[in-house]
């Protein structure tokens, strides 16, 4: 049974990239459209970050003297100013372990 | 060196700080898989076939679980559809691609490839041989899961719980969105959809993330139109 749902989840996973990359065609489209894909990262990247921070692993919002939510901002900060992946995640996580550590 | 070759290179470099997170995320679900009561070979097969982090581990927990395989299934549906944003988002840059290219692409495109490669293909949208790019990006973070995962499979959990390591997984996107923390108008998408994934993370089949995204691209649209108006 389990080898049933790895595959068909693995093709549904693998259709969905595949039919929406192969027919669509953005060209063809309301140019509205293709201005509104300029914000997808902006809409669907917050959804994984939030919950990632103020989620705790049984499920409740943790807002109470969580180390995640300064580091975050700290890591914002830095990632403004110098626009560099590393240098922000390395930021946050620095922040974040001096927050619990210290 | 080919071009190609180098823009192959330039999509794996490009790609490894992103993959800080992967390798303990990758280790965390084999280890995670193996406490379910998994087999190694099972688990491998879920990075191998679904390839696509969080879905697995919803995969396997809801499988565990005793839920019904529609639920499992549905449920890791939900998860993997924002990838259906990414492919709409490519499709005009990779539309002359053989059919090939784009079975092996879409099998390979992952939120981190996708990040990475949405900015060099808006940079280079006249290069005929951007995808390499997209192929050196994807691969490598591929190899990367695939490994990690086997890792975690037989060495069970190696990363100590205490280095909260999981939350390098936020980070990371925090930092493939900072760019856009410029723009007055991205910020607002970004808040509305950070606070309706908060509001939304109990809806059922794990939907929050989709639903989230679909939300603020509707809020986005509305903008769109409402500055158009201003501006006639």
């Amino acid at each position: 049974m389990i080898w049933y749902g790895i595959v068909i989840s693995g093709v549904l996973n693998f259709l969905t990239k595949f039919l929406s990359l192969s027919y669509f065609d953005t060209s063809k489209m309301n140019p509205r459209v293709k201005q509104i894909l300029t914000y997808v990262p902006s809409a669907v990247f917050p959804a994984i970050i939030f919950p990632g921070i103020l989620i705790d692993t049984n499920g409740d919002l943790d807002i109470v003297n969580n180390p995640k939510i300064l580091a975050s901002i700290i890591a914002l900060i830095v990632g403004v100013f110098s626009r560099n992946i590393i240098a922000t995640i390395l930021a946050g996580l620095a922040a974040y372990w001096f927050i619990i550590f210290i | 060196m080919s071009k190609k070759i180098k823009l192959f290179f330039k999509g794996i470099i490009d790609i490894l700080p992103l993959l800080i997170p992967v390798v303990p995320f990758g280790i965390i679900l084999g280890a995670i898989g193996i406490e379910l009561g998994f087999s190694s070979l099972e688990i491998f097969a879920t990075s191998f076939i679904i390839f696509g982090g969080a879905s697995q581990i919803v995969f396997l927990q809801l499988f565990s679980s005793g839920a019904s395989s529609l639920i499992t299934i549905t449920s890791t549906f939900v998860v993997n559809s924002r990838h259906l944003l990414y492919g709409v988002s490519f499709s005009e840059y990779l539309k002359n691609l053989s059919l090939g290219w784009k079975v092996l692409l879409s099998y390979l495109l992952t939120d981190q490839a996708y990040a990475v490669s949405n900015i060099y293909f808006e940079k280079n949208k006249n290069n005929g041989l951007k995808h390499y790019y997209l192929l050196g990006s994807g691969f490598f973070l591929w190899l990367i899961w695939q490994i990690s995962t086997l890792i975690g499979v037989f060495l069970g959990s190696i990363v100590p719980d205490k280095l909260g390591l999981s939350y390098t997984i936020p980070l990371t996107f925090i930092a493939l969105l900072v760019t856009y923390f410029r723009k007055i108008d991205h910020i607002i998408i970004i808040l509305i959809s950070g606070s309706l994934s908060i509001i939304l993370y109990n809806a059922p089949l794990k939907s929050y993330i989709i639903l989230s995204s679909f939300i603020s691209l509707s809020v986005a649209l509305m903008m769109i139109v409402y500055k158009k108006g201003k501006n006639k």
